[in-house]
C-alpha cells in the first residue's frame, strides 16, 4: 500500500515537471527535443506491456509508429496540398492522387487510422502467430523481419510513400503554423499529457486481472492453456494495444518533428528503443518510459559532443545492463531504496 | 522467358550465401539456445579479410582460409567472453550481441571507413558458362562443399557427434561425460567461421562496407525460423527456397513488394509447419 | 453414461507405440488410480485425454462428447482439469491470484479489464481445503515444494472441473507432505471424479480402491487393489524384481 502511495505521489511529481517545469525552464529547441522523447516514451510505454508484462520481445515497433506517422503525414501533406498533388508527387511525376490517399483528405478518417491500422496489422500478425504458438525468439526474428521488409516496401513506393526522403515539409498542423514557438509549444504539452493519459491507462492494465493474466502467460503460457484460457487471445490483445500505442506516437512525432521517414522506423530504430526499455527496466511500465527519454538524451548528447565514441557507448551500454543489470535502472534505484530502507 | 531463366542463378546463389549464413545460427540456436545478432560482424569481417589480402599471394583461395579463421576466431572470442553465460536465454543473447554488433561495425568504420569499398573479383571467376556466371558458380559451390564438409562433421567423426549429442540432450550429454562447453566453443568457431566465408563469397557479387551483416542478418534467421532449429537439411531447403523466391518476387514485383512477399510466405509456411521444416522430437512440455 | 470413456486408443512417438490400443472406463463420482512401470503409457494417456497429445487412432468421449480436434483450453473448458508432474504455479502471481485466474476461466475476457474485488466462493473454498489461507498473500514463488503441489490441486478445485487427473501428486514429497496429500486426495474425491497417476505404492495403498495397471502401452489389469495385487501378471511387470517382493511391494 505504501508503495502504492509512493508511485502515485512520483506520478504527481514527474507530470508537474513535465507540464509546467519543463516548458517554462527549456528553450523551445530543446522542449522540442523532449517532445520527441516522449513519443519515444509512448513507444517504449507499449515494448514494456508486450515484453516486460507479456514476454512477447518485439522487434518491429517501429512499423506500428511508422503506419501511425504516415497516416498522419499524409493528412497532413493533403491538407497543405490544398485540392493539388503533394509537392513530393509532382517531383516524382505522379498526376493523380492514388486511391490509396484519397480518404486520408478526411482527418477524422486519418486520426481513426493512426489507432486502427497498426492495432489491425497486430492482430492480424498475433492471430496467425500466437496461434501456432510461434514464441520467443521466433517471434522477435518474424517482428525484425517485418520491420525490414516495411523500411524497404516504403523506399521502393517513391511516387506513394516519398521513398527515402518519406514525407516532410509540413506548413499547417490543425489551422495552426506548425513551425511556430507556440504550436511547438502546445504539441509538447499534448504529447505529455497523452503519455500520461496512456501510462494511467496501461498501469491501470497491469493491474487488473488481465494484467496478471497476461503475467501468468509470460511466464507459463502452456499452464495457462490448461487452466482454459487461450493463451493466443491475451498475447495478441496485448500486441495490438501496443501497436496502437507505438501509432499514436508516430502520429504525434510527425508534427513534432516535422518528418515521417523509413529511417525511422526500420530495425534500427526498433532495436533501439527494445534496448531503452532494457535499458530503464523492462518489468515495471515506468522503466520502459524512464528508459526511453534517458536514451533519447544521451544519444543526442553524445551525438554532439562525441559523435565517433556514440555507438561504442551504446554497444557497450546494451552489453553491460544486459549482463550486469536485467532490471535495468529501476532495478537498481529500487536496490538503492532497499538499502536505504 | 529469358528473364526467368536468368534470375535463377541469382536465386541460387543468394540462397547459397543465406545457407552459410544461416548454418552458423541454426547450430548456435538449437545447441546453445542463443540469437547472435553479431553473427552479421563476422560477415563483415569475412569480407574485409577478402578485401585486405585481395593483392596478396595465396590470393582469394587463401582469403576463404584467412577469412574462416578470422571470422572463427571472433565468434570463439564472444562464446567466450560474454554468450556462454546467456545460454538458454536467446532473447537477453539477441539484445546483447546487438550491442557488440554496433560496436563490431563502429570499429570496422574507423577502420576501414565509412564508404563501401569493392573486391577486385580474380580473374578465373570473371565470365560465364552459358547463362551461369563462375562466380554465383562458384558460390554455389562453395556452399555446397561447406554443406557436405558439415555432413561428414556431424555424421562421421566422434566431435559432431557429441555435437548432435549436446542439441538433442545437453544435460545428458554432460552426464554421459562430454565436455559440454568443449562441444559449444568448436560449434561457434565453425559456425562463425562459415559467416566470414559467406562473408568472402559476398564481394563477388557486391561491395563491402561496414553495414554488410546488417542486409543478410534478417533473411538468415529466416531461414532459422523457416527451416527448424539445429537442421542441416532444414537450412539447405529453406535457404535455397528463400533465395530463389527473393529473387523471383523481385522479378516478377519489385524490389520493395519481394520482401514483403517473403515475409507473408514465411508467416503462411509457419500456419502448416510452425517449428519449421524439421523439428528435434522432444516429450517435454517447454 | 459414463464420464470418461476411452477405445481403442492408440499413440504413435516417432514410430514408437507409447500406447497400444487401451480401453478404459471411469464412472461418475469414481476415484481411480493408474499405475505401471515407465514406459507403461500412464502420463501419455493424460495428455491424450487433456489434448496435449494427438492419438494415432481410438477415441476419447468426455460425458458423451468426443474429445478429438479440440484444443488443451477448450478441453479444459468442458470441466477437464489436470496437475502436471513437475507442478507449475505463476511464481510472480500470489497464491490468491493463482487461486483467482484458475477460478476465472469462464468469465467473459472483456471482465478482466478490470481488478479482482475480493475473494470469490470457489477460491475461498480452495484456500480452506488446501489450507493455503495462511499464504494467500504471498507470491507463490516462495511456496515449498509439497505447498506448490497443493497450489496446483487448489487451482483444480477452484476450476470446478467435473473430472481431475493428478499427475503423480506426491512425487518427491516428504512423508509428512504426503499424508497431507492423501487427505486432501479424499477430501476431494468425496465430490470430484479424479484420477491419479502415481508410483508410490504406499500411497496407493493407503488411498486407491478403485486400480488399473497399464504395462507397455495396454491395460494389463483393472479391479481393486487386492485383485489386482494378487494378479500374477502385474507381479511380473512391476520393477523387474522377483514376484514375491512384487507382490509385497503392489499390496502390502
Amino acid at each position: 500500500m505504501r508503495g502504492a502511495l509512493a508511485g502515485r505521489a512520483i506520478f504527481v511529481g514527474v507530470a508537474v515537471l513535465a507540464l509546467v517545469v519543463m516548458p517554462l525552464l527549456l528553450e523551445p529547441f530543446r522542449l522540442g527535443l523532449l517532445a520527441k522523447y516522449l513519443c519515444y516514451a509512448i513507444v517504449a510505454l507499449g515494448i514494456g506491456l508486450a515484453w516486460g508484462q507479456g514476454g512477447m520481445l518485439t522487434l518491429g515497433q517501429g512499423v506500428f509508429f511508422g503506419l501511425g506517422g504516415y497516416a498522419m503525414g499524409m493528412y497532413l501533406k493533403l491538407n497543405d496540398a490544398g485540392g493539388d498533388l503533394p509537392d513530393f508527387m509532382v517531383w516524382s511525376g505522379v498526376d493523380r492522387l492514388p486511391a490509396l490517399w484519397e480518404p486520408f483528405r478526411n482527418p477524422i478518417f486519418a486520426i481513426a487510422a493512426v489507432l486502427v491500422v497498426p492495432a489491425a496489422v497486430a492482430v492480424a500478425l498475433g492471430i496467425l502467430v500466437f496461434r501456432q504458438r510461434v514464441r520467443g525468439a521466433y517471434f522477435a526474428i518474424l517482428t525484425q523481419a517485418l520491420a525490414a521488409a516495411m523500411v524497404i516496401l516504403l523506399v521502393g513506393q517513391q511516387g506513394l510513400t516519398g521513398g527515402t526522403n518519406g514525407l516532410t515539409n509540413f506548413f499547417d498542423f490543425f489551422g495552426h503554423d506548425v513551425a511556430a514557438e507556440e504550436t511547438q509549444r502546445g504539441l509538447y504539452i499534448v504529447v505529455a499529457v497523452v503519455l500520461g493519459v496512456l501510462y494511467l491507462a496501461a498501469w491501470q492494465l497491469v493491474r487488473s486481472r488481465f494484467g496478471r493474466l497476461l503475467l501468468a502467460v509470460r511466464d507459463g503460457e502452456d499452464r495457462v492453456r490448461f487452466l482454459g484460457y487461450n493463451p493466443a487471445t491475451v498475447k495478441t490483445i496485448t500486441f495490438a494495444i501496443s501497436a496502437a500505442m507505438a501509432g499514436i506516437a508516430g502520429a504525434l512525432f510527425v508534427p513534432v518533428v516535422g518528418i515521417i521517414s523509413p529511417a525511422l522506423l526500420g530495425v534500427v530504430p526498433s532495436l533501439e528503443l527494445v534496448v531503452a526499455v532494457a535499458v530503464g527496466g523492462r518489468y515495471t511500465l515506468a522503466g520502459a518510459v524512464l528508459g526511453a527519454v534517458v536514451m533519447g538524451y544521451a544519444k543526442t548528447y553524445f551525438s554532439e559532443e562525441l559523435p565517433a565514441a556514440w555507438l561504442y557507448l551504446q554497444g557497450a551500454l546494451f552489453i553491460l545492463v544486459i549482463s550486469l543489470a536485467p532490471k535495468g535502472i529501476v532495478g537498481l534505484l529500487r536496490r538503492r531504496g532497499h538499502e536505504f530502507a | 522467358m529469358e528473364g526467368l531463366v536468368n534470375q535463377l542463378p541469382i536465386g541460387l546463389s543468394i540462397g547459397a550465401v543465406l545457407l552459410l549464413i544461416a548454418l552458423g545460427l541454426t547450430f548456435t540456436f538449437g545447441q546453445m539456445g542463443v540469437i547472435n545478432m553479431a553473427h552479421g560482424e563476422f560477415i563483415m569481417a569475412g569480407a574485409y579479410t577478402a578485401y585486405l589480402l585481395q593483392d596478396q599471394p595465396g590470393g582469394f583461395l587463401g582469403s576463404l582460409v584467412v577469412a574462416f579463421v578470422v571470422a572463427g576466431l571472433m565468434g570463439l572470442i564472444l562464446e567466450r567472453l560474454a554468450i556462454r553465460h546467456f545460454y538458454g536465454r536467446p532473447l537477453d543473447t539477441l539484445l546483447l550481441t546487438w550491442g557488440v554488433s554496433l560496436v563490431l561495425q563502429q570499429a570496422a568504420r574507423d577502420l576501414f571507413g565509412a564508404p563501401n569499398v569493392q573486391v577486385a573479383s580474380p580473374s578465373w571467376l570473371r565470365g560465364s558458362l552459358g547463362i551461369l556466371p563462375y562466380n554465383r558458380l562458384f558460390i554455389m559451390a562453395l556452399a555446397a562443399l561447406s554443406v557436405v564438409a558439415i555432413w561428414l562433421y556431424l555424421n562421421r567423426g566422434a566431435q559432431g557427434r557429441r555435437m548432435r549429442a549436446v542439441m538433442q540432450n545437453r544435460q545428458l550429454a554432460a552426464v554421459m561425460g562430454i565436455n559440454t562447453g568443449r562441444v559449444d566453443q568448436r560449434t561457434f568457431f565453425i559456425g562463425s567461421g562459415l559467416a566470414g566465408i559467406a562473408g568472402v563469397a559476398l564481394t563477388l557479387i557486391g561491395p563491402v562496407g561496414p553495414t554488410l551483416g546488417t542486409y543478410y542478418i534478417v533473411d538468415a534467421f529466416l531461414v532459422v525460423v523457416a527451416g527448424g532449429l539445429g537442421q542441416l537439411r532444414g537450412a539447405v531447403l529453406a535457404a535455397v527456397a528463400l533465395g530463389l523466391l527473393n529473387s523471383y518476387a523481385e522479378f516478377w514485383t519489385n524490389a520493395s513488394l519481394a520482401k514483403v512477399i517473403v515475409f507473408a510466405a514465411i508467416i503462411g509456411f509457419l500456419q502448416y509447419r510452425p517449428q519449421g521444416l524439421f523439428v528435434l522430437r522432444s516429450r517435454a512440455l517447454t | 453414461m459414463s464420464l470418461l470413456e476411452i477405445r481403442n486408443l492408440s499413440v504413435v512417438f516417432d514410430g514408437f507405440r507409447a500406447i497400444n490400443g487401451i480401453d478404459l472406463t471411469v464412472e461418475q463420482g469414481e476415484l481411480r488410480f493408474l499405475i505401471g512401470p515407465n514406459g507403461a503409457g500412464k502420463t501419455t494417456l493424460i495428455d491424450v485425454v487433456t489434448g496435449l497429445t494427438k492419438p494415432a487412432s481410438g477415441t476419447v468421449v468426455f460425458d458423451g462428447r468426443p474429445l478429438a480436434g479440440l484444443r488443451e483450453h477448450e478441453i479444459v473448458r468442458l470441466g477437464v482439469s489436470r496437475t502436471f508432474q513437475t507442478s507449475v504455479v505463476f511464481e510472480k502471481l500470489t497464491v490468491l491470484e493463482n487461486l483467482d485466474l484458475a477460478a476465472s476461466f469462464r468469465r467473459p475476457l472483456w471482465s478482466f479489464a478490470r481488478r479482482r474485488k475480493g475473494t470469490s466462493e470457489m477460491v475461498r473454498k480452495a484456500l480452506a481445503t488446501t489450507g493455503l489461507e495462511e499464504l494467500a498473500e504471498r507470491e507463490a514463488g516462495v511456496l515449498s515444494h509439497g505447498q506448490r503441489q497443493w497450489l496446483e490441486i487448489g487451482m483444480l478445485i477452484a476450476q470446478e472441473p467435473r473430472l481431475l487427473l493428478l499427475d503423480e501428486p506426491v512425487a518427491g514429497m516428504s512423508r509428512d507432505e504426503r499424508a497431507r496429500t492423501g487427505e486432501l486426495l479424499t477430501t476431494i474425491a468425496e465430490d470430484h471424479t479424479v484420477i491419479v497417476v502415481e508410483h508410490d505404492m504406499e500411497f496407493l495403498r493407503r488411498y486407491a480402491s478403485q486400480v488399473t495397471v497399464l504395462h507397455e502401452g495396454a491395460v494389463l489389469i483393472e479391479g481393486s487393489v487386492d485383485e489386482v495385487g494378487a494378479d500374477p501378471r502385474v507381479q511380473e511387470v512391476y520393477l523387474g524384481r522377483s514376484r514375491e517382493e512384487a507382490a509385497r511391494d503392489a499390496v502390502g
